[in-house]
């Protein structure tokens, strides 16, 4: 199993309970299910203002004026401040600081904020805002690759410093990613049947339930806490502190209940905000995001366009293939260079492609910016390449699993970056697994009482009663990263303590995790009960105290948070062993000869016997350890080959999709959506079918109803609301059934692998691939929308 | 903004008539969605949740008598052999907890040609009961929208209830929207059987700037039943009849195209959707074990 | 204005409301009761249901000045609401129009299952209670809501076929947990609930 051989140890002894691999319930569940857990939005302090942002009403615009007097002149308004009233010039960006808190002189996205009120009430803060005054003078908006990279495109960043700025082709073009493995043209001679595509998916958003909230609080030093929803405390921090003017240990950061992320929350939103008019005012200050500011108040998934060739020779093996990914970044980069990254060397999904020709990047436009969301990067590619197995499946004249499992990638495999596939890589398994399900019942809508429309495409708006409704089956399969890639130091730290209270030894741990509802805090417990045996476990609440923990993204804080708990209980437990040894070593041999573990509250050998209790070892002595923890280091891609060893763990998950379409209305009922995936190994197995049910919806989503809509001609947001953006109902989803692997990842903590991603990644092009089972048609974008289907698009 | 709470209808009567701009509000999901989203700042709400007559219903001999706020689930639960294609429509409404809060009188007063209400009072040929300090009129569905959420109110005067015929034959109501629950028409039809006359009845939403009725539809189809006998030999319907019924149908609409639809989509659908609701309240009017009911 | 009502059994002021203000904003800022969670303002995530005497309704969509003088449950009550109705004691009846018994007051007053998990006795209600072990929460953000809305359709459909338990919980968007969970805890809930455990 694991490459220290803990699990092996759990087989023995006694096992506290509560430990990994079972389902423990979340510490915060009774809190959550009560409503006591406090939630950004929730805080409340004595003398409280409330924050309100002035946003653009144009995406791309000189900022001619700004009139604050009639605003500031209200009653019950404290502060308004635009980019005059900033402390620094300095601005914040994820990985290049592009981005300015207040827009200074020109504006390039819809929404983009210009100016901040503090009120005593929100009603005021909002009638405020309505009463500044800004005067814009528009600019042709870029809003696609012709646009962006016309001979006279307007440039939406000038003079740019940033690492990537030298290497692109166009100053409108963020980043771009080659990667040239072999020789696909040369393949492409070989190949018998030859497959090309164009694809698009559009803008998704993340949706989590949760608006952006925080309350920042003024401090007697000159500095501000503040209590924050957020992916990633200490990347916040770090940029938070410069554009305040302060040192960063001025800049207090707690974490508070957090309704949601999936990638939307791992840039800054309001967290500036707020702390400026808290400085400015010397008032707690609390901003609130309604749903509609939501929708600009955070980065999207990047909408894309693909191009890809494929080639396969009669007996169905892929000969090459060649992509073109260009992904829309909006106005601000975030972390377009990372996504790049990702779709570049993702491109050719799990399966073994020798002779590659691909090329990623992102586009800077006028459009809303977009960034991280679940799936990042591997997420669009994945759709497309889906969408071309099964053409290539029906050009073969092969089932499109069969197809699959010939290509399918294993262990050893080489992926177009030069990297082999280190571990596990159960591909083809996956997807005989989800095949060989029973399929659900035909015609489930029939009963002896008559029809229910609820199991009916159209749901309860009673559209058919089982008119034009035909049946559809599709599947599909992909490949996501794990963890920070391309050489970035991605690490956790965790402080852990053991002391004796009340007579029982009680365990402390102590992280920056951002736990946003994975149930990160659920597991960290698991892993202090197995490594320490320590029943009674405490989780502090995450914040700057400790050191960074990363982001709560790339389905990495069970492996390096996880890894860093693991690691720092490890040495608290030789320290432990240290004390029993010097305090007990002479009251029996085994505390010098064998293996000591601790189990139950107690140290004993590995052969189970009972050496001391662990209250009295520790006596009144506290044992705490804080330390950093890396998973093993990624190399940088070659940035004209793509080469590099640039991931650090794959995850891999597969989908079969049932479809009812009414082929007449293009409306879609999803029956079943079956998964299976390999975790390595689920340290939360009800937590494990948590997140690839969620993930699974979120791909549902995509698949056939939820697109940010942007105008071309004026590249303004035309549906921020949940009545436009429509996210899936319990109606719109299907039953879930998931199989588990548990293959271990022998360079992982206890084998795991990374788990939230992968199935946000095979459910669109599963979902797809039945629709175009059922409908005959080709669907070369995603959301298919009821007027795709009908031909009235 | 001041909020006015009338105790009872004369009292809620009097305060429109001293306040004209107030802004009615009963089940407030219409009006609190504007208020919340910053697009409306009434001088004056009035909250008619106090008056009690509007959220009762009076079946008669001949007809229902349906008090304005009377929430959209009761009329699923209480009305629906009375009104089927009302309680169909009620059905489709947002979410069980809109469906609690909101009613007719709202959908009327709203007057968005995605209200779900329209297309099944259109079909069913309802009244409009208004009501001012001047006194009382009944205003005929046909009159009463007069453009993009307008309505033939006058300033003072508030809906005090829908009368609505028995159903005297079947009735349907379909929706479509990219979503199988809580979601706002993309389009919407109503269909209304009306044996004792000899007619069909028609209501389309969100397919036109008001909701219409499809009158070339309707007259083709009632003329069609007329030549060939079927509402006494109780014939299938043809399917050319059927097919052309529904091209007149997806005539009437005059649709936009916009976030949540094509105009080219609007109106293919709602003729799909005029076949299928002929092809159900046809068959159930001929009396074949089929359901007239869409929701279980 | 000044809005006197009943929140989960006892009654309560509010002061200085403005008129705009919905139900829920004054639950939240000025009843110091933030269970109730505001994701959409419009009716179209049920994050903020509330019975009002009686009814699962959107509290964003309930003018403040509407609920004077009536009886409001939220998340923060519903162990007690639901003991209560356990134990027998009439609390929030719904409002009816016209005549005679609706369906909802059929399956309304019977008596109720207590707690049956071992070594937790936080005196949740057993759909709280499911929810937890169902692995129903996630972010926890949809969860007052959902609770409100399925301990409601509990108690007018004590055995509800899967279709029906989707119905009624269709208003209720949730973002983490595609749903299946949800489903296993109000099963759970009707399940313990009909076994009188």
């Amino acid at each position: 199993m694991a490459a220290d051989g803990a699990p092996t140890r759990l087989a023995q002894g006694t096992r506290t309970k509560g430990g990994i691999g079972e389902s423990t319930l979340r510490p915060d569940g009774t809190l959550k299910v009560t409503g006591e857990f406090a939630y950004a939005s929730d805080m409340w302090h004595e003398d409280m203002l409330w924050g309100q942002i002035l946003r653009s009403t144009v995406a791309h615009a000189e900022i001619v004026s700004i009139d604050t007097s009639e605003a500031l002149a209200q009653a019950g308004v404290y502060a308004v401040m635009t980019y005059d009233d900033l402390p620094t010039d300095v601005r914040h960006g994820l990985e290049i600081q592009d981005t300015p808190v207040l827009a200074h002189g020109r504006v390039r996205h819809h929404g983009e904020p210009v100016a901040v009120v503090a009120a005593d009430h929100p009603e005021t803060a909002r009638r405020a805002a309505a009463k500044i005054k800004v005067e814009y003078r528009e600019l042709p908006v870029v809003t696609d690759e012709a646009s962006a990279t016309a001979p006279d495109a307007i440039v939406v960043h000038e003079n740019r410093t940033d690492h990537h700025a030298a290497h692109v082709p166009h100053p409108n073009i963020v980043h771009r990613q080659p990667i040239v493995r072999g020789d696909a043209d040369g393949a492409a001679r070989r190949a018998d049947v030859l497959v090309t595509g164009d694809y698009f998916f559009g803008m998704q958003d993340q949706a989590f339930l949760g608006p952006e909230s925080g309350l920042a609080v003024p401090a007697e030093d000159g500095g501000v806490d503040l209590y924050i929803a957020t992916q990633w405390l200490h990347a916040d921090l770090r940029q938070i502190a410069p554009v305040l003017g302060l040192p960063e240990e001025k800049v207090r950061m707690t974490l508070s209940g957090v309704g949601g992320a999936f990638g939307g929350r791992e840039d800054l939103s309001m967290q500036i905000h707020a702390c400026l008019l808290a400085l400015r005012t010397g008032k707690p200050v609390k901003i609130v995001y309604n749903r509609f500011e939501s929708f600009f108040g955070h980065v999207h998934r990047h909408p894309a366009r693909l191009h890809y060739e494929h080639g396969a020779t009669r007996d169905g093996k892929l000969t090459h293939m060649k992509c073109r990914i260009v992904l829309d970044g909006g106005a601000y980069a975030s972390s377009s260079p990372a996504v790049v990254g990702n779709a570049a060397s993702l491109s050719a999904g799990p399966y073994v492609i020798d002779d590659v020709d691909i090329e990623a990047l992102a586009l800077y436009s006028n459009n809303p910016p977009c960034g991280a969301m679940r799936g990042f990067g591997a997420v669009q590619a994945c759709f497309a390449y889906e969408a071309q197995m099964d053409k290539l499946a029906k050009e073969l004249g092969m089932d499109p699993v069969e197809f699959r499992g010939i290509n399918a990638m294993e262990q050893g495999t080489i992926m177009p970056t030069g990297q082999p596939v280190d571990s596990q890589a159960p591909v083809a398994e996956l997807l005989r697994r989800v095949k060989a399900r029973p399929m659900p019942p035909e015609r489930q809508w029939e009963s002896s009482e008559g029809t229910d429309v609820r199991q009916l495409p159209g749901g309860l708006s009673n559209t058919t009663h089982g008119e034009g409704v035909v049946r559809g089956v599709g599947y599909a399969v992909g490949i996501k990263n794990v963890g920070f890639s391309e050489g970035f130091d991605d690490y956790s730290t965790a402080k852990v303590r053991v002391e004796v209270v009340g007579g029982e030894p009680v365990a402390t741990v102590h992280t920056a995790m951002a736990e946003v509802g994975q149930g990160g805090v659920t597991v960290h417990a698991q892993i202090v009960r197995t490594e320490l045996g320590v029943g009674q476990v405490t989780i502090q609440p995450a914040d700057t105290r400790v050191g960074s923990a990363g982001s709560t993204s790339a389905s990495r804080q069970t492996y390096v948070t996880g890894g860093a708990v693991k690691n720092a209980c490890e040495l608290v437990r030789e320290k432990i062993l240290d004390l029993g040894r010097r305090r007990f070593g002479t009251h029996h041999p085994a505390w010098a000869t064998a293996e000591l573990l601790l189990e139950g509250g107690k140290v004993v050998t590995d052969g189970g016997e009972v050496l001391a209790d662990l209250a009295d070892v520790l006596g009144d002595e506290a044992i705490e350890v804080e330390e950093e923890w890396r998973h093993r280091p990624t190399e940088p891609f070659d940035r004209r080959t793509g080469q590099g060893n640039g991931h650090v763990q794959y995850s891999f998950a597969a989908h079969r999709a049932v479809v009812e379409v009414d082929t007449e209305l293009g409306l879609v009922k999803v029956v079943e959506l079956a998964c299976a995936q390999d975790v390595g190994k689920a340290l939360n197995p009800l937590s494990v079918l948590g997140q690839i049910q969620g993930g699974t919806v979120q791909g549902l989503g995509i698949a056939v109803m939820e697109e940010i809509v942007v105008d071309p001609e004026t590249a303004k947001v035309k549906n921020p609301s949940f009545t436009d953006y429509l996210l899936p109902t319990i109606l719109d989803t299907p039953t879930i059934p998931v199989d588990v692997l548990e293959l271990a990842d022998d360079h992982a903590p206890y084998g795991l692998r990374g788990v939230g991603e992968a199935p946000t990644l095979s459910s669109t092009p599963a979902v797809l691939a039945a629709i175009r089972d059922a409908t005959g048609l080709a669907l070369d974008r995603t959301p298919v929308r009821p007027e795709h289907l009908t031909g009235t698009a | 903004m001041d909020f006015l709470r009338p105790a009872g209808w004369e009292e809620a009567l009097a305060a429109k008539a001293e306040h004209p701009t107030a802004v009615p509000i009963a089940g407030g999901t219409d009006v609190m969605v504007e208020i919340n989203s910053d697009r409306r700042r009434p001088e004056y709400l009035m909250d008619l949740n106090r008056v009690g007559d509007l959220l009762e219903w009076e079946v008669g001999e001949d007809s229902v008598r349906l008090g304005a706020s009377v929430p959209y689930t009761r009329i699923m639960e209480n009305l629906r052999a009375e009104l089927p294609g009302l309680a169909l429509a009620s059905h489709t409404v947002a979410s069980p907890q809109i469906r609690n809060r909101g009613g007719v009188g709202g959908n009327l007063g709203t007057a968005s040609p995605a209200g779900d209400a329209h297309p099944v009072l259109l079909a069913a040929g309802a009244e409009v009961e208004v009501e001012s300090v001047r006194g009382k009129r009944l205003i005929p569905i046909d009159a009463f929208y007069t453009g993009v959420k307008r309505n033939a109110l006058e300033p003072d005067e508030l809906i005090r209830a829908v009368r609505v015929k028995k159903a005297d034959g079947p009735q349907q109501f379909s929706k479509v929207g990219t979503r199988n629950a809580m979601v706002i028409a993309v389009c919407a039809f109503g269909l209304a059987l009306h044996p004792g006359s000899r007619t069909v009845r028609t209501g389309i939403g969100s397919a036109a700037p008001t909701p219409i009725r499809a009158t070339a539809a309707e007259e083709f189809l009632n003329a069609a039943l007329d030549e060939g006998g079927f509402w006494d030999n109780g014939k299938i319907i043809t399917p050319a009849v059927a097919k052309q019924f529904a091209v007149l149908c997806s005539a009437a609409c005059d649709p936009i195209d916009d976030v949540r639809g094509t105009a080219g989509y609007r109106r293919h659908a709602v003729g799909v959707l005029a076949r299928r609701t002929l092809t159900w309240t046809w068959e159930s009017y001929r009396g074949a074990r089929h359901t007239t009911e869409g929701a279980a | 204005m000044r809005v006197n009502f009943t929140v989960n059994g006892r009654p309560q002021e509010a002061d200085d409301v403005w008129e705009g203000e919905s139900l829920l904003y004054v639950l939240r800022e000025r009843l110091g009761l933030p269970g109730s969670k505001n994701a959409c303002e419009q009716g179209e995530c049920g994050s903020c249901t509330v019975r009002l005497d009686g009814v699962p309704v959107c509290a964003c969509l309930v003018a403040a000045g509407q609920v004077q003088g009536r009886e409001v449950v939220t998340v923060e009550g519903l162990a007690d609401f639901a003991r209560e109705r356990a134990e027998g004691r009439a609390t929030g009846a719904r409002e009816t129009g016209g005549g005679g018994t609706p369906l909802d007051r059929a399956g309304r007053w019977q008596a109720t299952g207590h707690d049956s998990q071992a070594g937790e006795g936080t005196g949740l209600s057993p759909v709280q209670q499911a929810f937890i072990e169902a692995g129903a929460v996630q972010c926890g953000f949809c969860t007052p809501g959902l609770l409100v809305a399925a301990d409601e359709m509990l108690e007018r459909a004590p055995n509800p076929s899967d279709a029906d338990i989707r119905e009624a919980l269709s208003g209720n968007l949730c973002r983490c947990t595609g749903y299946e969970k949800i489903l296993d805890a109000v099963r759970l809930a009707a399940a313990r609930r009909s076994e009188g455990v």
